[in-house]
């Protein structure tokens, strides 16, 4: 989407560095004549950014965590990427304004290089004011630590300097990647991802092969302290640019060679897919140590929620922001069922036994939170949705029902899941949980996957693109509406009774609002609707930031993930609403009005053959301009 | 609405009218027990009630009603940014709430300031005055910076898509405010002493009769503003009808950074009138008062400037009194516990009773086929 050039002045010449001076007619700006204004303006968002960066303490938390052993940390990294983003970000505008070059690139490089610097100036403005003011006060971070990684320890004039020098090299490499051709430009994605993937991945990658006996070339690529040994990053930058030269093309190959096939073949064929994926989901944990075990256990349990959620937000598109009631009922229902401590009654079932009551208990919660929201409109639901979430936390808590649920005490000595006595589920062994999850995960997946594809399913998409038009077809929307509320409600059940034999005991603390945002970020950030984008999603956001009390994969970000979520939710929705790996529908009905723009600009071309050509130019310029 | 009440028609209905009618008895019940045992704690209906009822003393009641109608005004002053935002734009703006802590956040680090150069002592109304502007501009511009950046990209997409964002930046807000500021309850500093003694016969609070006289205020400032100056009549017709504002020559961005701009004064007043009255500010100061303010907002009926403050008044004076009032006398234990619990409650009632709220809402074109 980057490489193409909307202009105004006729035919483009294909993008890339061959764009040159030739098919246009306005003299070549030398490239210094730069819009600075736009290079201010743009420079100082980001300086404002990245000094907010820094004080909000990530350089300092994540310079603990290596990248590239005694080259690069991830505090650096932190300081360094929104000259690059603001500099490629001028690169691209310059790209799409088409100006004509004296030499390929230098235009969109030198303005890269000068917003880069007026970025890395607020990191010395920043080192000049901490080195001469006292802050501490309100803001915490301000601090000679701070100041001293700021100036690598020698002092502010150094800081001044090389933040300048340094802004404005990583924004030159910025605007740089705008010109690079194709090639050269997947090779370095490629390259960076690896790296950045093996890094983030360390813990992951040196458990697996611990297990699987290969302590060997683990040393080999991973520093002792942490982070890519320099030999190990050579080597994984060359092999995975190799691959990327190799393999370009080759996955995308295979993708369509697999849409193309139909019938048998194409079942067949996903079937594999399917297959290969369970069989390594299976065999990986038994390599894998316990906090790999955990981590993966902790991400199973979001992915659940998260197809439950799916289903109510996704399918039937009922924002639901009190999801979480179901997750705390669930965990409520089976502690009591199952716990013999629990304060009022203690039968003590056997936690499959309880399960079936569990999933009674929250169908019904569901039917009674969701009866009365049900007619609301979508934005009233939520915050009402919103408003029972914190009331069964409430109540949960209160003195009242303590007798039930004992209070803030909470739910202690909650026994592990036995299953058929064949084998016993509880946390001091996540690995059976983490089975346990992904038995419960299939069952999810095949439920919603079955149901997209039923007539409820195609009820709930109904609703959800037009409730009238729904209703006139015949959908009872009121019942189609709840009966997705109830279903992800059960689904989320699961995950609830799940969690407490898994941890061994509920507090109402552990169902905080909160909760609900980040099932919400992880399906909005996966793709509203996509199962793979869901399941993807939470990999990615709980596997690596981690949950809202359970640490990812990077737990030096414990501190900074609600920040990122945060910051995550918005940039999704204003750049990729429709999520990491999208559902068809939900694309189409998110850019519906795009389409259709372009449907109806077809069509008027068509008709401007017979009918007259001004008018209808100009009701087409109305129509465009009104929507 | 009457209609189907009197006459269900679906399973649902029934479910809703039973849950209507049970709700009223609950209400009736409760109320009836708390009359029972204000004249005579020891009578059969208020034992067969609540066996350990005693009931409430006038002084109590009277404590519980004002400090109601404090918080509720403070409601009222958040809610008017709810209502304006939803009149104009059609969308609840979620991170409303996440302003009013910054304009809290602000006072809180403004009258430390001023308290550390000894100001805060030796001139109290004065320092009032300056942390309240520093404040309304810091709301404002926050206010203001969110609207540009994560709601006008967004503007006539699907009414569900900018909610979503405005949940993104309430939970960017508050956990800014987390990493710039710290986790830790901060404090504001000692307010002198004539706004902790009781005033007048009723006895009440100093800090709770400035909460409320400025509220109203800075209501009746909004109401001139808004009903009487040029830019007010153009923030009403643009929600009357965005488009039809701007081919009468309304340049309509800016009308709405103006709403933005005036809710989030609001908003940065109330949080210094919070400082004033609780003297204590959390990350997670703004989420609760935030969604009650919006239930107030609602209750008063969404768009409607005066249903704002009455909605706020009745929320804070519901929250406050309705669990001695009802839940108490029915022998819920620990009801002080469960006030937000009835705060949404009463969000949820009224929907279900009337949606439109108490005054009716005024809705953006778009809304009212």
């Amino acid at each position: 989407m980057n490489l193409t050039v909307p202009s105004e002045t006729g035919p483009q010449p294909p993008p890339g560095p061959a764009a040159s001076t030739a098919s246009n007619d306005s003299p070549p700006r030398p490239p210094f004549a730069q819009d600075w204004g736009r290079i201010a303006r743009m420079g100082a968002v980001g300086a404002v950014g990245q000094i907010f960066i820094s004080l909000s303490n990530m350089p300092v938390k994540l310079d603990g965590r290596a990248i590239i052993e005694g080259i690069l940390s991830l505090g650096y990294l932190s300081l360094v990427v929104l000259p690059f983003a603001v500099g490629s970000r001028v690169g691209y505008q310059v790209r799409r304004e088409g100006v004509p070059f004296h030499r390929p690139g230098t235009y969109e490089v030198v303005g890269g290089a000068a917003c880069g610097a007026v970025v890395g100036g607020g990191l010395s403005l920043l080192a000049i004011l901490i080195a001469n003011f006292d802050l501490r006060e309100p803001l915490v971070n301000w601090s000679p630590i701070l100041a001293d990684l700021l100036a690598f320890n020698r002092g502010t004039a150094f800081a001044v300097v090389i933040w300048l020098a340094v802004g404005a090299v990583i924004g030159a490499l910025g605007g740089l990647l705008r010109v690079v051709p194709p090639l050269a430009k997947r090779i370095l994605w490629t390259v960076v991802l690896t790296l950045f993937g093996a890094a983030v991945l360390e813990s992951l990658t040196t458990d697996l092969a611990e297990g699987m006996g290969l302590e060997g070339p683990v040393e080999w690529f991973y520093a002792p302290r942490g982070g890519l040994t320099v030999t190990g990053a050579i080597a994984l930058a060359i092999g995975s640019a190799v691959l990327a030269v190799v393999g370009r093309g080759r996955v995308k190959g295979a993708k369509a060679h697999i849409d193309s096939l139909e019938g048998p073949a194409r079942t067949r064929a996903h079937l594999g897919l399917i297959l290969a994926t369970g069989a390594v989901l299976v065999i990986l944990p038994m390599f894998a140590g316990k906090l790999t075990n955990e981590l993966l256990a902790n991400v199973g349990l979001f992915v659940l929620l998260a197809l439950g959620l799916n289903v109510v937000v996704g399918l039937a598109g009922i924002l639901d922001l009190g999801y979480v009631a179901f997750f705390a009922v669930g965990s409520y229902s089976a502690a009591v069922l199952t716990a013999a401590a629990s304060p009022r009654i203690n039968p003590e079932l056997p936690w499959f036994v309880a399960l079936i009551g569990v999933v009674i208990l929250t169908g019904l919660v569901g039917l009674f939170i969701g009866a009365p929201v049900i007619r609301m409109r979508g934005d009233y639901l939520a915050i009402v949705t919103l408003g029972f979430g914190e009331i069964i936390r409430l109540l949960f808590l209160s003195d009242w029902l303590s007798g039930w649920f004992g209070g803030s005490q909470g739910i202690t000595n909650i026994p592990g899941a036995e299953i058929f006595g064949l084998a016993e589920v509880s946390g001091t062994d996540p690995r059976s949980v983490f089975y346990l999850v992904l038995a419960f995960c299939a069952i999810a997946i095949y439920v919603s996957w079955r149901l997209e594809r039923s007539r409820i399913g195609r009820a709930w998409m109904a609703v959800r693109e037009d409730e009238t038009v729904a209703e006139a077809m015949g959908i009872n929307t009121v019942n189609v509406k709840l009966l997705a509320f109830v279903v992800g409600a059960v689904l989320g059940s699961f995950s609830g009774a799940i969690f407490s034999a898994k941890v061994g005991s509920v507090f109402p603390a552990s169902f905080l609002i909160l909760v609900s945002i980040v099932i919400l970020v992880v399906v909005i950030f996966g793709g509203m609707g996509s199962i793979v984008g869901v399941i993807a999603g939470s990999a990615v956001l709980i596997g690596v930031l981690g949950g809202p009390k359970q640490p990812g994969l990077l737990a030096e970000f414990s501190e900074f993930k609600l920040l990122i979520y945060g910051a995550l939710l918005v940039w999704m929705m204003l750049a990729r609403p429709e999520g990491l790996i999208p559902s068809v529908r939900r694309t189409r009905e998110l850019h519906q009005e795009e389409m259709a723009q372009d449907a109806w600009l077809r069509g008027q071309t068509d008709e401007d053959e017979t009918a007259d050509d001004n008018n209808g130019a100009a009701a087409g310029r109305t129509a465009v301009g009104e929507s | 609405m009457r209609a189907r009440l009197l006459r269900p028609r679906t399973r649902v209905d029934w479910f809703l009218t039973v849950i209507r009618v049970a709700v009223l008895i609950v209400l009736a019940v409760g109320f009836a027990a708390f009359i029972a045992q204000e004249i005579n704690p020891d009578n059969p209906f208020a034992q067969w009630a609540n066996p350990d009822a005693t009931g409430l003393t006038g002084a109590q009641f009277r404590g519980l009603v004002v400090s109601g109608i404090a918080q509720g005004s403070m409601y009222g002053l958040i809610a008017l940014g709810y209502s304006m935002v939803y009149g104009v734009l059609g969308f609840i703006n979620f991170a409303h709430g996440e302003v009013f802590m910054v304009g809290a956040m602000t006072g809180m680090i403004t009258s430390n300031k001023l308290a550390d150069a000894g100001l805060w002592e030796s001139n109290f109304i004065g320092s009032l005055v300056f942390i309240v502007v520093v404040s309304i501009i810091v709301s404002s511009l926050t206010a203001v910076i969110m609207e540009r950046v994560a709601y006008r990209p967004l503007r006539g997409s699907p009414r569900l898509i900018p909610l979503i964002t405005s949940i993104g930046v309430s939970f960017f807000l508050q956990n800014a405010s987390v990493v710039l500021l710290g986790p830790a309850s901060k404090s504001y500093p000692d307010v002198p002493d004539w706004l902790k003694a009781k005033h007048t016969f009723l006895q009440i609070e100093g800090a709770k009769i400035l909460v409320v006289v400025v509220a109203a205020l800075s209501m009746a400032a909004l109401w001139y503003y808004v009903d009487r100056t040029k830019t007010g009549k153009a923030m009403r017709a643009v929600a009357e009808d965005a488009e039809i504002a701007a081919l009468m020559g309304i340049d309509v961005n800016r009308t709405i950074v103006k709403v933005f701009a005036v809710g989030g004064a609001m908003a940065g007043m109330a949080g210094i009138l919070w400082g004033i009255l609780f003297r204590s500010v959390i990350h997670t100061t703004g989420f609760l008062p935030g969604i009650k303010a919006f239930s107030a907002a609602v209750v008063g009926g969404i768009g409607h400037l005066g249903g704002a403050m009455a909605g706020g008044l009745s929320i804070g004076v519901a929250e406050s009194v309705g669990p001695l009032l009802i839940l108490e006398p029915l022998g819920v234990s620990g009801v002080s516990q469960l006030r937000d619990a009835v705060a949404f409650s009463m969000l949820i009632i009224v929907l279900l009773v009337k949606p439109a709220g108490l005054f009716g809402e005024r809705l953006p074109a778009e809304d009212r086929t």
